[in-house]
């Protein structure tokens, strides 16, 4: 059974969001920032009429950051719990549909992509991670 | 009362339609088993509601019908009377007839009451089942179908109003976002138009969507005369209640969340205030306690006030109830003000009752009623008057959705916190507050109050290095449960009315914000949360206690005076006493006349003397402080009020010519405090009178035009070499050598001048000082004094450039 995917790289590296999990696709402007909170929460920002919560999903994922502080960039709004949150990525490259397969038996995922990870899809031979917004947050806030 | 009826009999018709169709499933079910206490319940409240409901609303046939009903069931739940048949019937019998008798009144159709009668009499325990229950049974049967009238009220369920709330709140959102874009834009008037349009159509629907969350106050009140009365009756008291502002309108939501702390505080007060008859007669009080209930609207809160004539809130009992309970120890009550022992109170498990009582001790105590009020963001306050009694006061907003908030600026970024959290903002500028450092904390002084002092750009870590803060001016002082601390943020931006939503776990996980907003800026902002904040910082309140008693100990020793610092003119900063300052405001610079060389300013229909110690700017409005004595006014030109201040009683002495009465150092600025004495002096007479006229004698060589006119202008007086028709002059200068000169005007002081430093009659003509003094003395009481050379008049000139 295939699924609709989104494909992005993030620090890099290509994974997968399974379409259903994405609200829209958005380039994020200003944010106001949140003190006090995780360092992968970016800041607050408007869109439309609507505050979401900036995550910065490589932060998220306890992957190296290339650039600083960067201001906002294409990102993926999802919806957990109620609350809209924009990921981050670095460059959104397809929508198609793959088919989610189980994690490669004997392969454990390092960190926090461990509890974010929700399976894989293989591009042209290429094997992606199917990054889960909601297993990612739940990954990061209780790391 | 025809308006609140016109309200209410729908609202009960439609109510009660409601229920019985709910009912009857339960009906049916208690005719199966009359022992089932809950159905048994179910119908009872039934009854009761009616009943309460139709005595308010005076439909005596339905009151008697329902209290019949009530009465037998009562019996029944109380085990004095076994739920048979027959009694079953016949509540059931009621209960249809109810029902009938709605529609009835619905469709405005009159019914027999012959069949109540029957009715209420099957319910009594000695009626003759068989003789009535036949045709009681068969009176549901009887073909009576009222026409249906089309209903013109609906009843929708909260949820459905909310999600309309939301959405509106959204649409306000989304009208504040095109209107930024358009300001973006080149300016299309079409387009703005529509956007006026669309501003003015979402406003009207945000008042109508709120009005339909909004109840009558009275919902709450209107079960309040019966339990009052049951209440007292149960105690053996006597109250009288009184309700007022019963049309008060706020959420409904907020209705239904007050109930119970209300009821509670009511039982409270017949309970624990109000003391028995003879008690009340030994005090001297009438025999009759008394409750009042007031509900008003202040703003956008709604105030609702308990109020009983009773024995108030011993705060001692209180306090050894406390260390009863090892709540707190002797010398923290000791140390204890008076209003935190009265909050006392609020500390859960405690009762200002020795034993717990049927009525109002149950374990739900002011604690759980202060819970539920804060919980929708009110507050609880009391005003105990001991032996006289106590008023309990509610505040809460008007409305969940919408919370005023104040908006506070720290290292650029911008943060709200709800407006009924903060107590008080004090400008850290004028000298208000003194900041300590003690230990590792911070504590600030503001009237003799000492605060645990956090800074906002610590709290929220926003990378500052330590320093005594040169941006953070102002201290909000935030009140909390525990208690108030000053959060001290770098500037107070606005009060803005928000719609607040919850924000992600992610975002609340420090514990400091209660949530977010899309504020008309559009950049999303975050609400601080007060209590969260303190409880972050580990702000303990009980060590300021101590230090409150010793603040306002060593205050008391000296108390300052309350001054207005201002801005002068030139830009140097002044105080002038607060009690001399009537008001301050601001006039266009037309309403400033010159007349006889000194300014004056048109204000309540006459010229108030003008004072301005630099030149006032033609084409801006002007800020005065208007100074009084109480019998005279001065008006003093500033450039910007700046705050109210407290000066030392002693002040630096001025040098000795200076006209300011000295100098005082306020938050380590020198400050020049105005001498009241010198200002009005020197206005004295000048306000109503025209100036005195001075006649210049005969003076070949010109000298006097020359030299005294502008000497004795200056000095308030009016010259002339020469009189007008009619004129008379209130002195006459003679220079000597003219002595020979007639006097010109007969019965007019001449004032002789002479030109020998030393020798001759009259006064030494370069003498200034007693020139002016000899000038006066003639010229009479009415005379100005000398103008000081610190508030110089404005010359027409400079008005004019």
């Amino acid at each position: 059974m295939t699924e609709l995917f989104l494909l992005a790289r993030v620090a890099d590296r290509g994974i997968a969001v399974a379409a259903d999990q994405v609200d829209s696709v958005v380039d994020i402007g200003e944010t106001t920032v949140v003190p006090r909170a995780a360092p992968w929460v970016r800041g607050l920002s408007a869109l439309r009429s609507r505050v979401v919560t900036v995550i910065d999903t490589a932060r998220a994922l306890d992957l190296p950051v290339a650039s600083g502080e960067a201001g906002g960039g294409r990102a993926i709004i999802s919806r957990v719990d109620g609350h809209f949150y924009a990921f981050l990525m670095d460059e959104l490259e397809d929508v198609g549909p793959f088919e989610r397969r189980p994690l490669a038996a004997g392969l454990t995922l390092a960190g926090r992509w461990g509890g974010a990870a929700a399976g894989c899809v293989e591009r042209g031979g290429e094997p992606l991670l199917v990054l889960d917004p909601a297993a990612l947050l739940a990954a990061a806030g209780g790391a | 009362m025809a308006g609140a009826m016109d309200d209410l009999l729908p609202e009960f018709i439609a109510e009660t339609r409601e229920t019985l169709e709910a009912l009857s499933g339960e009906i049916v079910a208690w005719e199966a088993d009359p022992a089932d206490r809950a159905r048994l319940d179910a119908i009872f409240r039934f009854v009761h509601t009616v009943k309460g409901s139709c005595g308010f609303l005076d439909l005596p046939r339905l009151s008697r019908l329902s209290h019949a009903a009530e009465d037998a069931l009562d019996a029944v739940r109380s085990g004095t009377r076994p739920p048979d048949a027959a009694l079953v019937n016949a509540v059931l019998g009621v209960v249809d007839r109810i029902g009938e008798l709605v529609e009835a009144i619905d469709a405005g159709i009159a019914l027999d009451s012959a069949a109540d009668d029957l009715l209420v009499a099957a319910l009594a325990p000695d009626a003759a089942p068989a003789a009535v229950v036949p045709e009681i049974a068969a009176a549901p049967a009887t073909p009576f179908a009222p026409p249906r009238v089309g209903n013109r009220s609906v009843r929708l369920g909260v949820e459905l109003l909310d999600r309309m709330m939301s959405g509106m709140s959204d649409m306000v959102l989304a009208r504040n976002e095109l209107a930024r874009r358009l300001r973006e834009t080149p300016a299309d008037p079409r387009a703005e138009a529509a956007l006026e349009r669309l501003s003015t159509t979402v406003a009207e629907m945000r008042d109508t969507v709120t009005r339909t969350r909004m109840q009558r106050i009275d919902a709450l009140f209107s079960a309040l005369p019966r339990m009052v009365r049951d209440t007292a009756a149960q105690l053996g008291k006597q109250v009288q209640l009184t309700v007022d502002g019963a049309d008060v309108e706020l959420d409904r939501e907020m209705v239904e969340v007050m109930r119970d702390p209300l009821v509670h505080i009511i039982r409270n007060a017949i309970d624990h205030g109000i003391e028995a008859p003879a008690a009340r007669r030994a005090a001297n009080k009438r025999g009759a306690g008394r409750i009042a209930v007031r509900a008003r609207q202040s703003g956008n809160r709604i105030l609702v006030e308990i109020a009983d004539d009773g024995a108030g809130i011993d705060a001692s009992r209180l306090c050894a109830r406390a260390q009863a309970s090892g709540l707190h120890d002797a010398s923290a009550l000791a140390a204890m003000t008076e209003a935190q022992r009265l909050n006392l109170i609020f500390a859960p498990g405690l009762s200002s009752r020795d034993q717990v009582t049927e009525v109002s001790g149950r374990g739900v105590g002011m604690d759980v009623v202060r819970a539920n009020v804060e919980a929708i963001g009110g507050r609880v306050t009391l005003d105990n008057r001991p032996g006289r009694g106590l008023a309990v006061v509610m505040e809460v907003p008007l409305t969940l959705s919408i919370l005023s908030t104040i908006v506070v600026g720290v290292e650029g970024q911008r943060y709200a916190v709800a407006r009924q959290s903060v107590d008080e903002i004090v400008s850290l500028r004028g000298g208000a507050a003194r900041i300590d450092r003690l230990g590792d904390a911070n504590v600030v002084s503001v009237r003799g109050q000492r605060l645990p002092l956090l800074w906002l750009h610590e709290v929220l870590e926003l990378r500052r290095p330590y320093r005594m803060s040169s941006a953070a001016r102002v201290l909000v002082i935030v009140s909390t449960r525990d208690g108030s601390y000053a959060l001290g943020v770098d500037e107070v931006i606005d009060s803005e009315e928000l719609v607040i939503k919850p924000a992600a776990p992610a975002v609340m996980a420090s514990g400091l914000f209660a949530g977010q907003t899309l504020p008309d800026s559009g950049s999303p902002m975050l609400l601080l949360d007060g209590a969260g904040i303190a409880a972050s910082a580990a702000l303990r309140f009980d060590t300021v206690v101590e230090a409150e008693a010793d603040a306002s100990a060593a205050e008391a020793t000296e108390p300052g005076t309350p001054a207005l610092l201002f801005v002068d003119l030139d830009g140097r900063r002044r105080a002038v006493p607060l009690g001399a300052v009537d008001r301050v405001e601001s006039v266009p610079a037309a309403a400033i006349a010159v007349s006889a060389g000194r300014a004056r300013v048109a204000a309540d229909g006459r010229l108030v003397p003008l004072i301005a110690v630099a030149p006032v700017s033609p084409d801006r409005d002007l800020t005065l402080l208007r100074l009084t004595d109480g019998a005279s006014d001065v008006a003093y030109a500033v450039a910007e009020p700046a705050d109210i201040v407290e000066l030392p009683r002693r002040l630096a002495a001025p040098a000795p010519d200076s006209p300011y009465a000295g100098v005082a150092m306020v938050a380590g600025q020198p400050v020049e405090v105005l001498d009241l004495v010198r200002l009005f002096a020197d206005d004295r007479g000048v306000a109503d009178a025209e100036p005195p006229l001075c006649l210049l004698g005969p003076d070949p060589a010109g000298w006097m035009d020359l030299f005294l006119r502008q000497l004795l202008e200056g000095a308030g007086y009016r010259c002339v070499t020469g009189l007008a028709p009619g004129e008379v002059p209130a002195v006459a200068l003679m220079l000597d050598g003219d002595a020979d000169a007639p006097a010109i005007v007969p019965h007019v002081p001449v004032v002789r001048l002479r030109r020998d430093r030393t020798a001759g009659e009259g006064v030494w003509r370069y003498d200034r000082a007693a020139l002016l003094a000899a000038v006066a003395a003639h010229a009479g009481a009415s005379s100005p004094a000398f103008p000081s050379p610190a508030f110089p008049s404005l010359a027409a000139a400079e008005l004019a450039a």
